[in-house]
């Protein structure tokens, strides 16, 4: 199988992950896999949370190796929590994906991750932001990445609707973690979701045995 | 990709022949006839699985002639597998057998690279396959009918035709049973649409 894996199954830049962010009318749903894998072979950590909290109503995941995710997210903290101070109110979600960016492109030469910020804050409501390889920002309704996410771009496309409900949303969002988890090697674990809205946040955390069973399992 | 069901199976292919960045046939029959009830499903390099399909269709029509009878899609993946398997390091070949006989019905083999032999109730290769996984397994159930199986065939497709650039142009589908083999093609503009977002 060595020499044959050349085919579009190995992807460069993504290492062994599956986050999700998506809009539902109200708030936002951003979830992971909670497995940390060392070369795909060894899961050096079972119950690692990829969700990371960057402020009150805004949260971020990362797809890529964990020690960049934990400087990043270190540096944009401290970004966001000053900017907060300055501008003394709470930061838009706009803000704080662009200091993801603005790491992300400075250090695009060293860096190989995909950023994505999710959350609500009063002007625009619920938004997600994807912050690509390379440095390039896009608000999108729903975005997935990471290795796993590769098996669920087209339940994705199929199953997304704009303005679901937050349990159609918190549905959908395990569903799709699931259908990746039971696919990738890298990805897997418990599924980690955060619902973010207007009145606050809440962490629901599905472990193994209770994700969505599917026809072959 | 192929599906079974009970009485048949239905398969799918896009259209896209690629080299390089450049669309060298946009219409490609990728849905091969081995034999009257038996089809395959090509994908990785264009000439090494046309070459393969021309050899195991030799192969099976004259075992067919030996036997007096029409052959088994077990014996035309075995086929596909010992060519496969034999040539691997020489070869980038992903192909689905699929086929009806008397012994067993519908039948659906995936043989994909490196050459191993699997029989799968649903199976889907190519580059454009790992973008609906997810899809096919929350939404396949086990005895469905063929108009299903045609219908999910052709929305996995387009799903995937989306999002891959090595794939595109039209949907070609076949069902293959009892009474024989049915053909469609599904253009681009009448294919299924997914919310755009």
């Amino acid at each position: 199988m060595e020499k044959h894996c050349t085919d579009s199954r190995v992807k460069g830049v993504s290492t062994g992950t599956t986050i999700l962010a998506a809009v539902f009318d109200g708030g936002v749903v951003i979830g992971s896999d909670s497995r940390a894998s060392v070369g795909e072979e060894y899961v050096s950590s079972k119950t690692i949370n990829k969700v990371i909290q960057v402020h009150d109503r805004i949260f971020c995941c990362i797809a890529g190796s964990l020690a960049d995710a934990q400087a990043i997210t270190k540096a944009a903290k401290f970004h966001l929590s000053f900017h907060s101070v300055q501008m003394e109110s709470p930061p838009r979600v706009m803000a704080a994906a662009s200091v993801l960016r603005d790491l992300c492109y400075k250090n695009r030469e060293e860096l190989q991750a995909g950023f994505m910020t999710a959350g609500w804050d009063k002007k625009n409501g619920p938004q997600v932001y994807v912050v690509a390889l390379g440095g390039m920002l896009i608000n999108q309704l729903v975005t997935i990445a990471g290795s796993g996410s590769t098996y669920i771009y087209g339940y994705i496309d199929a199953k997304y609707k704009p303005n679901m409900t937050k349990e159609e949303c918190l549905q959908f969002a395990t569903n799709a973690l699931a259908l990746a988890m039971g696919r990738d090697n890298a990805s897997g674990g418990v599924a980690h979701l955060v619902v973010v809205t207007e009145k606050g946040v809440e962490h629901v955390v599905v472990p193994g045995d209770k994700l969505p069973k599917f026809h072959d399992e | 990709m192929a599906v079974e069901y009970d009485g048949g199976v239905v398969i799918g292919a896009d259209s896209r022949t690629t080299t390089g960045a450049y669309i060298a046939n946009r219409v490609t029959d990728k849905l091969t006839r081995i034999h009257d009830k038996i089809y395959c499903c090509r994908s990785g390099s264009a000439a090494d699985t046309q070459a393969i399909a021309e050899i195991v269709a030799y192969q099976l029509g004259f075992h067919s002639i030996e036997l007096d009878e029409p052959p088994l899609v077990e014996t035309a993946a075995n086929l596909f597998r010992a060519s496969c398997y034999r040539y691997r390091e020489e070869l980038t070949a992903g192909i689905l057998v699929a086929g009806w006989d008397k012994r067993k019905g519908g039948q659906v083999y995936s043989v994909p690279i490196g050459g191993m032999l699997v029989r799968q109730p649903v199976s889907v290769g190519g580059s454009g396959s790992t973008y609906i996984y997810g899809f096919m397994d929350a939404n396949y159930k086990p005895g469905m009918n063929k108009e299903q199986c045609m219908e999910i065939t052709a929305a996995a497709l387009s799903l995937a035709m989306e999002r891959d650039g090595s794939s595109g142009g039209v949907v070609r589908l076949a069902s293959i049973s009892e009474e024989g083999v049915e053909r469609r093609v599904i253009l681009g503009n009448q294919l299924p649409k997914f919310s755009t977002h």
